[in-house]
Parts: C-alpha cells; structure tokens; sequence
C-alpha cells in the first residue's frame, strides 16, 4: 500500500486569482496540460508549444521551472517582472498566476 | 495571367528546439531530412519532391516564418520579376546562391502585410526520393509517420492583405481562386493560386503583421489524413482541429502543433482552379462553415493561436 502511495505523483494546488479559480496540477506536467487533465478552464489553450502566446500568465507566487518559449511574448524585462506562457511552466510546488495576459499587437505597437 | 513563377519551392520555419522539431517534422509527419548547414540549420523534404530540399528549419528564440520561397522557371524570369518588385515598391535584397544549400540566387523581397519572400530559378535536384526516376515504384517501402507527400502551401496572417494580393497577382501572375468577404464586400481572406491548385499561398486580415498561420503537406486519401489522427493521439502531438473538412477549397484536413508552436496542416482532396475561373466566394457571416464545414463554428485559437 505505502509503496503504492509513494509511486502516485504529487498535485499541486494551482490558484489563477483573476478568474477565482484553482485546480490540482499533476507533478511533471506543464501548468496548462495539468489544467487541461483537469477539465478546468482558466487559461486561454493556444499551441501548448510556447509560440503563440494565448496563454500568458503572470506568476505571483510558487516554485517553477520553465522552457525555452518565444520572445515575441515573453521578453527579457517580462520574464523577470513574472510572465510566462503556462504550457512551459513545471510547477515544484503550489502556485498562484494570473491569466488572460495575451494581447494580440497591432502594427502601430509592434 | 502567369509570369513564371511555378510553384512554393521552401519555407524556412523557426523552432525552439531542433531535436524536438525534428520529432515533429521527420518522424512524425515523415518528411525526408536531407541536409545540415554550417549555421546548424535542416533541410528537409516531401518524398515526391523533386528539388534537394522545401522545408528549412532553424533554431531561434522566436518561433515563425522567416521566408517562403517560390521556384520561377527560368533565370530570364527572375531578372524580369526582380526589376517588377522594385518598381512595385517592394524592398529587394539579393541572397547570393549557396546561402542556401545547393539553391540557387534567390530574389527577398518584403510584402504589405509584413512576410518575406523570395523567388528563385534553380536548385539543385536530386529527384524523388526513394524511387528511381525510370520505371518509379508506387512508394519508397521505408517512410516514417504520416508520409507527407509535398510541402504544399502556407497561410499567412498580416494587416493590409489587399496590397499583398495585388503584389501577388499583379506582379508574381498569380490568381484569387478563393475568398472571404464582408457586407461591405471588405475582403477578410485571399486563397492564391500560381497553378491549378486551389491554393499556393493563403492571406488572412490581422493587425500583427507577419504572422504565421501554417505550413500545409499534401497526403493522398482521407484516410491517410484519419491515419495522421490517431498518429497525433499515439505521439500525445497538440492537436488544434479536426479531421474535418474545409468550405473554402474543400479541403479534408487535420491541423496541429510542432513543438515550438507553429501550426502544421496535413490534408487531401480539394478544389481545382483555372485561369478562366471566377474566384469562390465565401461570406464572412458564414466563417465558420468556410472554414470548418463540419462544425460550422470557429474555434478561437484557429484565429489567435499564431507564431
């Protein structure tokens, strides 16, 4: 039985505080494949390869790691300030994000 | 009225990571790898083509388009269409041959809606792959995933599609063969054909210019296309949409995601056009069965998930 336990994957308590929302998320999938597994619907689903940007959250508060995503929607100053596409977030532990952070730019904003 | 120009030729694709591209693009949906250059770049092709290479694929921080290319006939052609695009407007830069593996000197010019392109007349060919070119076998016996048969086309998301189709069609003889209009009779989507496909390259309004849509690959049957489904669910791939079929140019279709986010299509069947068709005409009140005839609905990430 114990053995069992151990091998069961450890879930972390994801909160998006914008949509006063939270889901358990399994411990080695993305942010937003945990929310998809979930059937929860609280971040925007784009590619899920860190290109498009549709799901771009600000991360308040928990330990990550994260993968290489695109600088056209994650800079330099925005991965520091917390941005990040949810679908290359791991997360190490409970979280609280915020989501809905995609914008589509215009030329003039380019 | 056709100028020469024949057919999309390649496409260079950045990826975030080139071991998982590669995953995407050889195994998975079967293109032939075929070179790497001194800049680490891959090139790759559909089995039945018979130039060296059509898909480039190259690593960076920003994954997308950087160019398409298209193959003219000959390099009086390319001189003629050179000094075109410059009268055009067009900002025109001279690639010198070999900056490209075994291509030829390619022809960049820039585009309203913010896309490069190029046009170019030789590259080398090595010919089909697999089969040899006199008594040619139905197939080579050793293709991988979904057995892509050709880099067919790409769709391109930009401000101002109306100056890029007047580049296209006034310059580069290509021809509106399909069409999405408003009630103001605003057109939203421009199919372009420089063939008798239905499409050679597609244009959607968006405000971000340059944007990346899809590189599409040709396969055989709908059931090749059901094939490539269960193979995206056996490889857990992103899947975007589909199997379903397309109202504009009835395309049977499934579309989903590389590694990096840049949307593939893989398709069959479809409409045909000539030079002395009226272009088809969808209504932007009917959008979504244009572009999903099944569903009949739009999903939001076919039109925001871009790279």
């Amino acid at each position: 039985m114990s053995s069992e336990t151990d091998q069961t994957p450890q879930q972390f308590l994801i909160q998006v505080t914008n949509r006063q929302q939270s889901y358990q998320c399994i411990e080695g999938e993305s942010l937003l494949k945990g929310m998809e597994l979930e059937n929860a619907h609280c971040i925007e689903v784009g590619c899920r390869g860190g290109g498009c940007g549709m799901c771009k959250i600000r991360i308040l508060e928990g330990r990550f790691n994260s993968k290489r995503m695109s600088k056209a929607h994650i800079s330099d100053t925005e991965l520091a300030e917390g941005f990040a596409l949810a679908c290359r977030v791991y997360p190490c532990g409970d979280m609280q994000i915020e989501s809905d952070h995609f914008e589509i730019k215009s030329a003039a904003e380019k | 009225m056709k100028k020469g120009v024949m057919r999309p030729g390649h496409i260079q694709i950045r990826v975030l990571d080139m071991d998982e591209a590669l995953g995407h693009y050889r195994d998975l949906l079967g293109l032939i790898e075929v070179h790497k250059d001194s800049e680490g770049r891959v090139y790759l092709k559909g089995w039945t083509e018979v130039d060296k290479f059509s898909v480039v694929l190259r690593e960076a921080d920003e994954p997308g388009m950087d160019f398409v290319g298209y193959k003219v006939l000959n390099n009086e052609v390319l001189d003629q269409l050179h000094k075109e695009l410059i009268e055009f407007g067009c900002k025109v830069e001279e690639i010198p041959a070999g900056e490209l593996d075994g291509c030829g000197r390619r022809i960049r010019f820039d585009s309203p809606t913010g896309h490069m392109f190029e046009i170019y007349a030789e590259k080398e060919q090595t010919g089909k792959w697999g089969v040899s070119k006199v008594n040619p076998e139905a197939f080579p016996m050793d293709l991988k995933g979904m057995k892509a048969t050709r880099f067919d086309h790409c769709l391109l998301y930009g401000p101002n599609i109306a100056g890029t189709i007047d580049l296209f069609c006034n310059v580069l003889g290509f021809d509106l063969a399909e069409q999405v209009v408003d009630d103001e009779g605003t057109r939203l989507a421009g199919f372009l054909t420089a063939s008798m496909k239905a499409h050679d390259v597609a244009f959607i309004e968006h405000p971000e210019p340059g944007k990346f849509h899809h590189s599409s690959y040709i396969l055989e049957t709908w059931e090749d296309v059901l094939r490539a489904a269960d193979l995206i669910s056996i490889t857990d791939t992103s899947l975007d949409i589909g199997p379903t079929r397309h109202g504009l140019t009835h395309g049977k279709t499934i579309y989903f995601f590389d590694p990096s986010g840049n949307r593939t299509e893989v398709f069959c069947g479809g409409d045909y056009h000539y030079p002395d068709h009226e272009p088809v005409t969808w209504l932007a009140k009917d959008l979504g069965k244009a572009i999903f005839y099944h569903d009949r609905q739009l999903n939001e990430r076919f039109l925001s998930a871009l790279t």
